[in-house]
């Protein structure tokens, strides 16, 4: 290998690690974010809330390795897809962890009201995205384009639960009308996964840019996301 | 300081963006490519330097040759002016046309090729004589007497290579008193003042510092709305920047031959992906 590969290299194999660092700190905000909804244990809320300012300063410190090799080594082919990638999945991860934020302040909201049944799966729905969260690490890892399409074919799927969860809110409300506050609150929170899932499809979408040097965001029927009924 | 800058710039810009707007007319640029390399072998005695290569080199676009030393590029630079021939023992099969001609068969003599294959070298080589002299070299010797008519193509091709406000008031003073980077201008302006239609240049910055190498870059992306030109460079950043498609050689062979943007981005063959990206060997 060329003496100035063996540098770039060191750097790249750096960059990797932070960002991997940054998605198992996103992962795991998302994971206390939605457990800290589904048993409003609003300390933990608190926890994601406060730990949020670490991710950012991650985001920034990945960023500002990027411009750095960027700036330095001047990355063509292989090289130049993997900065473009990072740079594009740093600031969807933070995007995420800034949404498990949300989630989190809701649920501080809900823990000082009484109690109120969920309308619908929010634990599937959690589950749902974070495995594509994951998946979408995973297949950065691992320069799997095939895993990186399967989490965005999964999107459908969140966005179809999304959009199920305003029909159920809404008898919800219809029924229970003095729970409005909360109920609304739910409904966030839904929209704020769904959201976490387009981050995570987006990453999917830069990992198949990495391995195959194409760009497949806006094509075809299955990459279109559906229309949000909230607006 | 940066951001005032910035913003001004930005102002003056035009609300359209899509400010490269050279496609020239299309007359002057047809369809045929202006170099045609058809399956061409070169031997230096038994030795192949270059393995059966086939490429279309296009009109008023630059193209560049990249590849490690020994590749071959330089070889197939001069052979697209024959400046192998004078070389013992090398030896040629194939053909290369120029303009629809074969440079062996239909293009004259080899002193009629090189008028419309220019040439600029790695280390500049201007003659010992005044710049005027080393401008007008070309046309004299190719029949032009006519003082004024000599006067008139100095200065356009001193003003092609914006090398004419730096020195027009002293066209007689001798060519070696410029900087390196004008001599290399100059060695361009006098390639040029025969009018050729392709340039072939081999390495022609690697003499010379950052700015000097900018100008020459800057001049090569000009130069290509007249001229076809033909580059070798070690210099995959100079590739990258000024031409529009790069030939990638390794061991004699062409490898992979494309838009310059899609070979430093996606490139179809791991050999090219290996040495662009420095990891080859």
């Amino acid at each position: 290998m060329a003496r100035h590969a063996i540098h770039l290299q060191r750097e790249i194999d750096l960059l990797k690690k932070k960002i991997l660092s940054l998605g198992a700190e996103v992962e795991e905000s998302v994971r206390r974010s939605v457990r800290a909804l589904a048993t409003r244990d609003s300390a933990l809320a608190m926890l994601v809330i406060d730990q949020d300012s670490e991710i950012d300063q991650q985001e920034v410190d990945v960023e500002e390795e990027c411009l750095k090799i960027l700036a330095l080594h001047q990355p063509v082919a292989n090289d130049l897809r993997l900065i473009i990638a990072i740079l594009k999945i740093n600031n969807d991860l933070e995007r995420i962890a800034d949404l498990s934020v949300n989630i989190a302040e809701r649920t501080v909201y809900l823990a000082t009201q009484d109690k109120i049944a969920i309308p619908f799966d929010f634990p599937g729905m959690a589950d749902k995205v974070q495995s594509m969260l994951q998946r979408s690490l995973d297949a950065l890892v691992n320069a799997d384009s095939a895993l990186a399409r399967q989490v965005c074919a999964d999107d459908d799927e969140v966005d179809r639960m999304n959009r199920e969860v305003y029909g159920r809110v809404e008898a919800a409300i219809r029924e229970r009308p003095e729970q409005i506050n909360g109920l609304i609150n739910l409904l966030s929170a839904s929209r704020y996964l769904e959201r976490a899932a387009d981050h995570a499809t987006n990453i999917a979408e830069d990992v198949i840019y990495l391995v195959e040097g194409v760009i497949i965001r806006h094509q075809g029927p299955n990459r279109e996301n559906s229309p949000n009924p909230s607006g | 300081m940066n951001e005032i800058r910035l913003k001004n710039e930005m102002k003056n810009m035009p609300r359209e963006m899509n400010v490269e707007k050279t496609a020239p007319d299309p007359a002057r640029e047809p369809s045929t490519p202006m170099v045609e390399i058809d399956r061409v072998a070169f031997f230096y005695g038994n030795q192949p330097a270059l393995k059966n290569i086939s490429m279309s080199i296009p009109r008023n676009k630059v193209t560049a040759f990249i590849g490690p030393s020994g590749c071959g590029k330089s070889t197939l630079l001069r052979c697209l002016n024959r400046m192998n021939d004078l070389v013992e023992g090398a030896r040629m099969e194939g053909a290369i046309r120029i303009g629809g001609k074969d440079i062996h068969r239909e293009i004259g003599d080899v002193s009629a090729l090189r008028k419309q294959v220019g040439m600029v070298f790695q280390k500049f080589n201007p003659f010992p004589k005044t710049i005027f002299e080393n401008v007008a070299y070309g046309p004299t010797i190719h029949g032009t007497k006519d003082r004024n008519a000599l006067s008139a193509i100095v200065e356009k091709s001193l003003r092609a290579t914006a090398l004419w406000d730096e020195v027009k008031d002293r066209l007689n003073d001798s060519a070696l008193r410029l900087s390196g980077g004008q001599q290399q201008r100059l060695c361009i302006a006098r390639a040029i003042a025969v009018e050729p239609e392709v340039l072939l240049m081999d390495e022609p910055c690697s003499a010379l510092d950052p700015l000097a190498t900018a100008r020459i870059e800057e001049l090569m992306v000009e130069l290509k709305r007249n001229y076809t030109i033909v580059i070798v460079t070690h210099n995959m950043q100079q590739a990258a920047r000024i031409a529009d498609k790069t030939g990638f050689l390794l061991l004699g062979e062409l490898v992979e031959f494309g838009p310059t943007e899609k070979l430093f981005t996606r490139p179809a063959d791991q050999r090219t992906e290996d040495y662009i990206t420095g990891r080859f060997g």
